[in-house]
């Protein structure tokens, strides 16, 4: 388990470019940690998303956060939904730290390539103390309704992975 | 406290939750990352709310709420305020009735903007209180008592937000209940409210009595934090820096000042008093650290580095350590891009291949300045595009004068770009000109807002519609011209040579909805024609 049960705070960093459903991914994270009653800092650079440019978005949780951002060398998971930035992002991550990429998952066995972020995330999840149950139950109150049964496939088939 | 109290917020959407429940009567603005999410969660929370033309015409709107005694929000971005400065300075001298919240959404580091303007000196050079949260717990609470503030001193009070505090998602608990809001009624006040130089003589006294009252307010019970530390090191503080400040120095002694105008200088004073060290930690200008040092307080400012950018727990742990050194660069990322198949990228090929100077202007367009198209030659704020292009044109010898074309989008024409097409008919350049009016049929850059180009307010619904070939004509432009540039790239393409030869003055308007909003468009031009 690469979390901190012993107080601390976690910072996961999620990269990507814009598209790719990288401000889901982090939601979905900062909901889990919210409804477990966690103290939660989500951060974002969002403005130029749609047009394709990278975005990366922190989510921070513990019994008490307060930077939203995630110094570089700190991260304890980078989850990065395109293999090439992984490189870019890697120097993210604290000596230690998790990196999670497409490799971590079986991609061809998505039904939907718009489902690689919930895949990562499954692959996250197995390394967070939440229950699977928090985590579907975040999917289902973050994605619209009619990705509900794609995400939460690809979010079980992710959990399988193995990463790090 | 029950887990079920807790929100989960933006700081954008916590101060648009504070005004609705304090029963702001209007929330107005213009877009701007990242301001922009205001307006719009007031809109969601079934406040009323409207986007402005621009920042100058919604704060003066603010005010005439205000005035009728009733409570308005005015949010945009920092260079938003710069628009909007002209009735902002004067406003202070005459004073409201309801509150008056005027949001400055900075952006240190410019994650999406043209400059990294610090606006902690505009509540100075206005004379505006100003309080600066640092989550989101703190922008409904700061939003709530910067109503109170205003009312209580008749003055308009600035929330000073930053990128980082508008966009991150922090815990909020409405704790604090928001006093109701008067009932609007006019009452006559010209004495305060005509400001001719003899009325505004007086309310600039009146204007320095009141802040000098706040300040003192301020030091006995104002929203400033003290937390307790080691005696050796005291740090200064506000707004996001503090959060970065307490996560790189857990063990120091923090003075955070959540209203940084009027200063607490005696709370301050005393706090750096009994510290062998104080250190001022803040982003952006070294606005703290001048003042304090100014009051003769003693304190260290920061190396000259952690001007630029924003700050984060990292770079405050180097800064407290007095490491001005180089910093590592932060990795690099992929650039955005014109979307495959936007219309833009059609004008960019054409502007190169005539070989124009282009003015330029702001919004998705803008990123016509990259690679592949190096398509603009000057970009500075909104509305810029059109006076410098003339300027050009008046400058430069008859030959490359006539290359010269301002390109503006639709959105930012109605902004600003309307008074340079008077000035263009009005001092037209030997050569004529030729402005490009980019119709994409929404505000793109900033999350696919209506403006009154469209002819669709903030719920899309269909209200009055500014039809610019119409207003072109009705100024005096007799060469108008209206073309789809990708239906005929040739056409579009000739049509332009056509004016850059001629030494008319021009608009063509280049009308082609932006990809990412065109199904949307649809929907609603659908909608509104259904008889209600
Ligand atoms: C004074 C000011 N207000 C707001 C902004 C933020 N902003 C930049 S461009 C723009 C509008 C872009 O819309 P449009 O001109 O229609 O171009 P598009 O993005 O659709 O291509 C906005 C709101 C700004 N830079 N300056």
């Amino acid at each position: 388990m690469n979390s901190h049960p012993d107080g601390k705070v976690t910072s996961v960093v999620v990269a990507g470019l814009g598209g790719q459903g990288v401000l889901t991914a982090s939601e979905i994270v900062a909901v889990v940690a919210f409804r477990a009653g966690l103290d939660v800092k989500k951060s974002e650079i969002h403005g130029m998303s749609q047009r394709g440019g990278s975005v990366t978005s922190d989510v921070r949780f513990g019994p008490r956060v307060f930077s939203p951002m995630t110094p570089a060398g700190e991260a304890d998971f980078v989850v990065a939904l395109a293999a090439d930035q992984a490189d870019g992002v890697r120097g993210l991550l604290r000596a230690g730290g998790c990196l999670i990429t497409p490799s971590a998952i079986d991609e061809k066995a998505l039904r939907s390539k718009k489902s690689l972020n919930v895949a990562l995330l499954g692959a996250l999840s197995a390394r967070l103390a939440f229950s699977e149950q928090a985590w579907l139950d975040a999917i289902r109150a973050v994605l619209p309704p009619k990705f509900h049964a794609v995400g939460l496939e690809a979010f079980l088939a992710g959990r399988k992975g193995n990463a790090c | 406290m029950r887990l079920s109290d807790r929100l989960l917020l933006s700081g954008d959407e916590a101060v648009a939750h504070a005004a609705r429940d304090a029963g702001f009567a209007l929330a107005t603005g213009y877009p701007g990352t990242p301001a922009t999410e205001i307006v719009e969660s007031f809109h969601e929370l079934g406040g009323k709310a409207q986007w402005s033309p621009n920042e100058k015409v919604a704060l003066e709107v603010g005010i005439g709420v205000a005035f009728a005694g009733a409570r308005a929000l005015v949010a945009m971005k920092h260079v938003g305020v710069n628009v909007a400065a002209d009735p902002l300075f004067t406003v202070a001298y005459a004073g409201v009735k309801g509150a008056l919240v005027v949001v400055s959404a900075d952006d240190p580091g410019m994650a999406s903007s043209q400059n990294e303007q610090d606006n902690r000196r505009y509540a100075v050079a206005a004379g505006a209180p100003m309080l600066e949260p640092s989550d989101s717990q703190e922008a409904y609470d700061y939003a709530l008592l910067a109503a109170e503030i205003s009312e209580r001193w008749g003055v308009p009070a600035l929330l000073r937000m930053t990128t980082r505090v508008c966009h991150s998602k922090t815990v909020v608990v409405k704790n604090g209940a928001a006093p109701p809001p008067r009932a609007p009624g006019f009452e006559r006040d010209l004495q305060s409210r005509v400001m001719i130089p003899a009325h505004a003589r007086p309310a600039h006294r009146k204007l320095r009595r009141k802040l000098a009252e706040i300040e003192a307010w301020n030091v006995a019970a104002g929203p400033n934090l003290r937390v307790a530390g080691a005696d050796g090191l005291g740090i200064v503080t506000s707004g996001i820096a503090f959060q970065h400040v307490r996560e790189a120095a857990p063990e120091a002694a923090v003075l955070k000042l959540g209203m940084t105008h009027p200063l607490p200088m005696a709370a301050i004073r005393e706090f750096a008093a009994a510290h062998g060290r104080t250190i001022v930690v803040e982003e952006g200008d070294p606005y703290l650290a001048d003042a304090l040092r100014a009051a003769g307080i003693r304190v260290e400012a920061r190396p000259e580095t952690y001007r630029f950018g924003e700050l984060n727990a990292g770079r405050v742990r180097r800064l407290l350590a007095g490491d001005a050194t180089e910093e590592p660069a932060p990795a690099k990322g992929t650039p955005p891009q014109l979307c495959p198949g936007c219309p833009y990228r059609t004008v960019f090929t054409t502007l190169r291949a005539l070989d124009c100077i282009v003015a330029g202007d702001i919004g998705c367009y803008t990123l016509g300045a990259l690679p592949p198209f190096e398509g603009m030659d000057s970009q500075l704020c909104m509305g810029a595009s059109v006076g410098v292009g003339l300027g050009l044109r008046h400058a430069l010898p008859p030959e490359q004068a006539r290359r010269v074309v301002s390109v503006i989008g639709d959105s930012t024409f109605v902004h600003s770009g309307i008074t340079g097409l008077v000035e263009m008919i009005y001092n037209p350049p030997p050569t004529g000109h030729v402005l490009l009016i980019l119709d994409n049929g929404t505000t793109a850059m900033t999350g696919l807002q209506e403006h009154p180009g469209t002819g669709r307010s903030i719920d899309h619904r269909a209200t009055g519609k500014v039809v610019f070939e119409d207003l072109a004509r009705t100024l005096g432009v007799t060469n108008v011209h209206v073309i789809d540039p990708t239906a005929d790239a040739g056409a579009f393409r000739d049509l332009l040579a056509g004016c850059l030869a001629s030494n008319a003055a021009s608009v063509v308007i280049a009308r082609r909805n932006c990809l990412l909003a065109a199904g949307a468009i649809k929907a609603y031009e659908q909608c509104n024609e259904q008889p209600s």
